[in-house]
């Protein structure tokens, strides 16, 4: 294996060289405790409060309205719970959608199974979209919090926010939304789209791993999720992750000032992806909406065909890609994201996700679709289910 | 996470392909949990498999087992063929994944419905030999989460 082609960046990204410049005297140097008075501390005080400022001016809000967490599942968690017990006296109930990550999924459903509350979880239709209407007729006098995801991780398909914040904000209801995929690769603006939650993530964007904020809109009410000390406005408890916190605020700012060229650059590269793979390989769907779609995602159901073989035979071509298929999950069932926009399991289990970034180049698209003809090939012929497809064709 | 054995039949698998009036054809699993093995058998007059071959939809596990399955009742008699079991393949296999154990029952499975297959057709009895189960899992209990 000579290079390696990395088309997983919705896993995770490479750190910026600037980004982790920019960390480093935070462990060598200024490693005092910005909870600490004397002056050593001042400089991770310091550094923590003008990170805050950035990311908070990113999206338009105030500085004391971000809260740094230890990743983005636990801004999920701490958003869903936190609101939860806050407005427990109010309703029990919960909308969400069937294609929301594990961190909100599995929250909901620890609340219905030991708090008692009551959860909807939306449809979507067959590219992944929310129905607006479906959404405010499932509002309920009981529902206290709305969690919509900004866009999604495996299909890459963007919500319509705006119109979800705004249904939220006339019934009075709390939005939260999941927006590790898209802040940074979109232009988020919290009060433009009615957004009183927001969870994100560094190492999505080219920041460090184990890193996260909430955004929390000035007069919501949460209970805090880690309890210790008086951190983060004591609302989240635990010595600040001084590196980590300026290793985002970096990588933040370093997303927001390259948006522009950079996901038009990435859109070019990925309806390029698209179009070849929809051209030269038979019996492809794209899964996900094809217009209001991340600029990096790319998810192909290839029938016939399981996963995981896939994802090892692109491996030893040196191509890193994920799939939504059973094997790669730990479980039995494929994604539960691929099932709710209706695509039978044996297609579910067939789906590759490549999702670009800012190193990718179209050279290295066209390498991935001829080892991808070549390997599709093979895995087919090996396939029973291509066999019997060919025969009912024959007849 | 695979032994060596198992990439080198998941890479080079052996025995892919269809054999045109088989003695005995056997597909087992189901595209809901994402494993589906046939398997066909050429059996002689003396009760000899002659030939064998496998199409797999499924993991690498899932194609290794099946290709290691037919390498191991080729050339047997279908007696003989009675003794690989699961065990037998995954031993054959240095070993597979915990979480994929699963795709070895899958490959005695369906070698025992190509037997069955055969055993119908011929209208003879393969001592025990049980009718095969169309899905692995049945019966499987889901893994208790806690909280």
């Amino acid at each position: 294996m000579n290079k390696i082609i990395y088309l997983d960046n919705a896993a995770t990204t490479r750190v910026a060289p600037e980004v982790v410049e920019a960390m480093v005297p935070y462990f060598s140097e200024n490693y005092g405790n910005p909870s600490s008075i004397y002056e050593l501390a001042g400089a991770s005080k310091e550094a923590v409060s003008r990170s805050r400022e950035t990311i908070a001016g990113i999206l338009g809000a105030e500085a004391k309205e971000i809260y740094f967490t230890g990743c983005g599942t636990e801004a999920d968690n701490w958003a869903i719970v936190g609101a939860f017990e806050a407005y427990k006296d109010k309703g029990n109930h919960i909308i969400t959608t069937k294609i929301e990550h594990h961190a909100v999924l599995n929250t909901c459903e620890y609340l219905e199974k030991m708090r008692k509350a009551n959860v909807t979880y939306l449809d979507v239709d067959e590219n992944g979209l929310v129905r607006p209407e479906e959404l405010e007729k499932a509002i309920t006098p009981k529902t206290i919090l709305i969690s919509v995801m900004y866009a999604n991780n495996e299909i890459g398909t963007i919500q319509p926010i705006k119109e979800i914040g705004q249904i939220a904000r006339k019934h009075g209801i709390l939005f939260h939304t999941d927006a590790v995929q898209a802040f940074g690769q979109l232009p988020i603006q919290v009060d433009d789209d009615y957004i009183d939650m927001l969870s994100s993530s560094a190492h999505k964007i080219n920041g460090p791993k184990g890193m996260g904020f909430l955004y929390i809109r000035k007069g919501v009410k949460i209970r805090s999720f880690i309890h210790g000390g008086a951190q983060e406005r004591k609302r989240r408890a635990g010595t600040e992750n001084v590196p980590g916190i300026v290793g985002y605020a970096c990588a933040a700012k370093r997303a927001v000032d390259s948006m522009e060229e950079r996901t038009k650059r990435e859109r070019n590269l990925r309806n390029h992806l698209i179009n070849r793979i929809m051209k030269e390989i038979p019996y492809v769907r794209l899964n996900g909406d094809p217009e209001k779609r991340l600029p990096n995602n790319v998810n192909v159901s290839l029938q016939f065909i399981e996963g995981e073989s896939l994802l090892i035979m692109l491996d030893m071509e040196g191509i890193c890609v994920s799939s939504g298929s059973a094997c790669t999950s730990g479980s039995l069932d494929p994604s539960h994201v691929l099932l709710a926009i209706g695509l039978p399991h044996e297609i579910a289990h067939g789906s590759l996700r490549m999702t670009l970034g800012e190193d990718t180049t179209k050279e290295e698209l066209d390498y991935v679709v001829e080892k991808l003809k070549g390997i599709v090939e093979h895995l087919r012929a090996m396939s029973p289910l291509y066999e019997d497809f060919v025969k009912n064709r024959k007849k | 996470m695979y032994s060596e054995k198992v990439m080198d039949h998941f890479q080079n698998p052996r025995n892919v392909g269809e054999i045109e009036d088989a003695s005995g054809v056997g597909t087992v699993g189901n595209a809901k949990c994402g494993d589906i093995m046939r398997i066909y058998l050429d059996i002689d007059e003396n009760q000899v498999i002659h030939d064998c071959k496998f199409k797999t939809f499924g993991c690498g596990a899932a194609v290794a087992t099946s290709s290691m399955a037919t390498e191991l009742v080729k050339g047997k008699t279908i007696q003989e063929a009675m003794e690989v079991t699961n065990q037998a393949v995954m031993d054959a296999l240095d070993g597979l994944p915990p979480v994929k154990v699963h795709c070895s029952l899958l490959a005695e499975e369906a070698i025992h419905a190509a037997l069955w297959d055969y055993a119908e057709k011929n209208h003879i009895e393969i001592e025990g030999l049980e009718k095969p189960k169309t899905d692995i899992h049945e019966g499987e209990e889901e893994q208790e989460e806690e909280y």
